[in-house]
């Protein structure tokens, strides 16, 4: 047996409060792609950041190709031969694609940056990773989520590391991303490189893995598993220490959809450059998917219903009355709320307690005259955040130290608990586990069923084919198709948003 | 104010030569922050005294001065008395500012409305009025002034900085055009200056009401929706809108307010010195933000306490109560309150994190 790149032992890392790492164990050989499995806030990322310099452990070795080491700083790490790619994008939005790229290693002489290899060699690497049309002078602030993480990506490889680290890189991307991304990986693990890849979604595990870890509250309670043939029961029992039912929620039986009160209607919709003629219906109890690629305007047309981005042309018609264009207060007034889909910018307070950013659109509840509440109000949150399994408990914590797929569950509790009459869920399940994830779908369907309206976007494909009612198939800013999720199965809706790329590509 | 410095999705600044300590170290502020287990002595820290020990701190020192330097005159009853009726003008407009401040914005035209409310409200025609027209004036100029703010700023999407900047010479302009640049005096029999002037209790009223709107300040903030929308509008202006607040009447409500507390420093400064004019009020805006700064608010939004800008209001007028004392010239004492500022506010983020970690 070859032996291992990478070596931790017995890794503790304790925050004020919280044992994030309890004895946690991780071997990493030359060349494989190993996966880190666990639920939210099992250590990951922490562990992750240990490695990458970020943290330093209280206790604990490692060693690298044999010799123990400790990485004091990210620069140590950096330098030793370990990148990293974290799962809060971490690049700085004034700068430059190339800039970032090179920002704090750039090719320079004498002290004066050679701006033009920088350049040249950023835009190989991003044609590396299949994504030539990125322009590297480009503000990375202007990029989408995903483009950001092709960048983040270009950065940990400018590195020339022996082992590189991805901190669920495949929760932005959409599935044909995930290919490229998958591409690179196994180029890397060809040349010798080693990858430390998360991800909550266990299908990919099985196609780029090798082996597995698993984390339960900070300690390992599994190492080496491989990755390939491992029954997922047995991964998901390890990992949440009870066995989960991951099947979706069952439809709804009663009143046939068709004869339901109509709730939403919009009407020719268009924002020019981002979606064009958008018209559909969402009935009350119904789960309506948007179904398309990262960029086909699926956030934009939730955003505009929602008054955050007023439409060229076009209605929107809630409960009978004509919304006024980019008007958020009163859409929220009549019975909307969107969990947007960037959760660090558009959602969170970040520096605030967990109680109040989910109670932000329910302030009204809470208010006799304007004075607030507070004991109701924390009682409320803490019973929400119970519901979705937010971990740890403490409503008072800074939202900031939780993991990120806690932070997630923050921003869909603060739509689920202000009780809207139409949801509009933008990736709510980016960043959660698989229990956690079985939890929040079967809270949404009891949504529905109570008589709320949903409509929902994701990126995963199985997720709107298996949760909605009916599914509109986006692509490029037109409805492609529309038909019930049960007439439609994963291949039909990829060769439909696909069909879109290659058409874009011929002209 | 380093806080400030660190970019904004800066949850791994420490990337690629990004410095490595000041990431530590915000971990472990960050993390300090959360809800440990609480102990008697971790409560005290937590409680208002102990966060603002460094403005405990730095008063002290600033008293003990004062004491080495002035003792006789320094400690007196009449002393301390002039130094809060002083304290108090100023210290009313920093309480609205704090809010300011917190939501993400500022305002520098204070001083300008103080200024043209203060001239408005002992025009003839208004003293002929009475004591009431007197009041009526000064809060209703002002706050209309704090409205004119905020829907520059909301509505006309003029950045704050530049909006109250341009209101800063409007106002004050204003002001001399409306008084010729002469001073006013209050001559009306009026009992305004008897009702203002007094000392119930040998408290001055002037005191009294800087209490009372740090007290109400303090519960607006911290126990009404108002106080949570404007956190909220501070931490993360995006995500509040799409909370659904209402972003942009808070904005105005926000300048309004201040715009009102401008009303209510205005008719303290007109008992004062028993005349309106187009001079009052020069600088405050500094005074109020530096105030508001030293005491802990971030200047970028989202963080901020009345408590420490309380403490800021009385740090600063202690030293100018003792610059005057000692006699000191005019410039040196603007060179000593520079060198103070940022003495205190390094002071205050020093103290502030060791008595967390
Ligand atoms: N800066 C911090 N301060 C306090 N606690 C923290 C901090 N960072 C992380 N934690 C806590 O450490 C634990 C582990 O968090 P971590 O981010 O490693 O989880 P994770 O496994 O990456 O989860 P996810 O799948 O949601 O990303 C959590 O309980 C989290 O709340
Ligand atoms: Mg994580």
């Amino acid at each position: 047996m070859t032996a291992p790149l990478l070596r931790m032992k017995g890794i503790v890392k304790i925050f004020p409060g919280v044992r994030a790492l309890d004895g946690v164990d991780l071997e990493v050989l030359p060349g494989e792609v190993h996966c880190l499995l666990g639920q939210n806030g099992a250590g990951k990322s922490t562990l992750i950041k240990t490695l990458a310099g970020a943290h330093t452990p209280e206790e604990g070795t490692i060693e690298w190709q044999g010799k123990e080491v400790t990485l004091s700083s990210p620069v140590a790490a950096i330098n030793t031969g370990i990148a990293t790619m974290y799962q809060e994008l971490d690049l700085i939005p004034g700068l430059s694609v190339a800039e970032n790229i090179w920002l704090g290693h750039e090719p320079s002489t004498v002290g004066f940056s050679k701006r033009g290899s920088e350049r040249s060699t950023a835009r190989e690497m991003l044609k590396r990773l299949g994504h030539p049309e990125i322009p590297v002078n480009r503000e990375v602030g202007r990029l989408s989520a995903a483009g950001q993480q092709i960048v983040s990506m270009a950065r940990a490889l400018s590195h020339d590391a022996k082992l590189i680290i991805m901190d669920e890189p495949s929760a932005v991307l959409d599935q044909d991303e995930v290919e490229n991304l998958f591409r690179t990986i196994r180029d890397l693990s060809a040349s010798g490189v080693a990858v430390v890849y998360i991800s909550h979604r266990l299908e990919e595990i099985r196609e780029i893995g090798d082996r597995i870890t698993v984390i339960k509250d900070g300690r390992t309670v599994a190492v080496n598993l491989p990755a390939k043939t491992t029954p997922t029961d047995d991964v998901v029992r390890l990992m949440t220490g009870r066995s989960v039912e991951y099947a979706f929620p069952p439809r709804q039986t009663g009143t046939p959809l068709a004869e339901r009160k109509e709730l939403l209607r919009v009407e020719g919709l268009t924002r020019k450059g981002e979606f064009n003629n958008v018209s559909f219906s969402v009935r009350a109890g119904e789960i309506v998917g948007l179904a398309g690629l990262v960029g086909a305007g699926r956030s934009e047309i939730l955003e505009t219903i929602y008054g955050a981005r007023a439409q060229d042309s076009g209605t929107v018609v809630f409960d009978g009355k004509t919304l006024r264009p980019g008007n958020v207060p009163a859409a929220v007034k009549l019975g909307m709320g969107l969990a947007p889909e960037e959760r660090k910018s558009q959602a969170l307070f970040l520096d605030h307690p967990v109680a109040h950013n989910i109670s932000a659109a329910t302030l009204k509840r809470y208010s006799k005259l304007g004075w607030l509440d507070r004991r109701r109000e924390l009682k409320d949150a803490a019973e929400q955040s119970t519901a979705l399994e937010l971990r740890p408990a403490g409503p008072m914590r800074p939202v900031r130290n939780l993991s990120g797929g806690n932070q997630q569950k923050a921003v869909v509790g603060r739509w689920l608990l202000k009780g809207c009459r139409l949801l509009l869920l933008d990736e709510p399940t980016r960043g959660v586990d698989i229990g956690a994830r079985a939890e929040l779908y079967a809270l949404v369907r009891r949504l529905a069923d109570s008589g709320v309206g949903v409509l929902l976007v994701s990126s995963e494909v199985p997720e709107v084919l298996g949760l909605a009612d009916r599914v509109l198939v986006i692509r490029e800013g037109h409805i492609v198709r529309e038909a019930p999720a049960t007439e439609l199965d994963e291949h039909k809706v990829l060769d439909l948003v696909m069909a879109g790329t290659l058409e874009g590509a011929l002209k | 104010m380093r806080e400030q410095l660190t970019p904004r999705n800066e949850d791994l600044g420490a990337a690629a030569g990004a410095p490595v300590a000041d990431e530590h170290a915000r971990i472990e502020r960050a993390a300090a922050e959360s809800t440990a287990p609480k102990s008697a002595f971790a409560r005290l820290a937590d409680s208002s005294a102990g966060r603002n020990s460094g403005l405990v701190l730095a008063l002290v020192v600033i008293c003990a001065i004062g004491l080495i330097t002035k003792g006789d005159t320094f400690a007196t009853t009449d002393n301390v008395w002039t130094i809060l009726r002083l304290a108090a003008v100023g210290g009313v407009i920093s309480v609205g500012m704090t809010f300011v401040i917190i939501a993400g914005g500022i305002d520098l035209s204070v001083g300008a409305i103080v200024a043209l409310a203060s001239v408005w409200a002992t025009t003839t025609g208004t003293q002929d009025i009475g004591t009431f027209g007197i009041i009526f004036t000064s809060i209703v100029v002002a706050t209309a002034c704090g409205v004119i703010n905020g829907v520059l700023i909301a509505y006309g999407k003029v950045v704050a900085f530049i909006a109250t900047l341009a209101g800063l010479a409007t106002y004050r302009g204003l002001a001399e055009n409306l008084s010729d640049r002469k001073t006013q005096s209050i001559d009306t029999p009026s009992g305004f200056l008897d009702f203002f002037g007094a000392e119930p209790g040998g408290i001055p009223v002037l005191v009294i009401m800087f209490a009372v709107v740090a007290v109400l300040g303090w519960l607006l903030l911290n126990r009404t929706t108002f106080g949570r929308r404007t956190f909220a509008i501070g931490g993360n202006p995006e995500a509040a809108r799409l909370a659904g607040i209402n972003v942009k009447r808070q904005t105005v409500m926000l300048y309004a307010l201040l715009g009102f507390l401008c009303g209510i420093a205005t008719i303290m400064i007109l008992a004062r010195t028993s005349a309106g004019t187009s001079t009052h009020g020069n600088l405050y805006e500094l005074d109020a933000i530096a105030a508001v700064v030293i005491g802990g608010t971030l200047l970028s939004g989202g963080r901020g306490t009345i408590v420490g800008t309380v403490f800021g209001v009385l740090i600063f007028q202690t030293l100018n109560n003792i610059f005057t004392l000692n006699n000191l010239t005019t410039s040196t004492q603007a060179v000593a309150k520079g060198l103070i500022i940022v003495a205190a506010v390094l002071l205050q983020q020093r103290v502030a994190k060791t008595s967390r970690s």
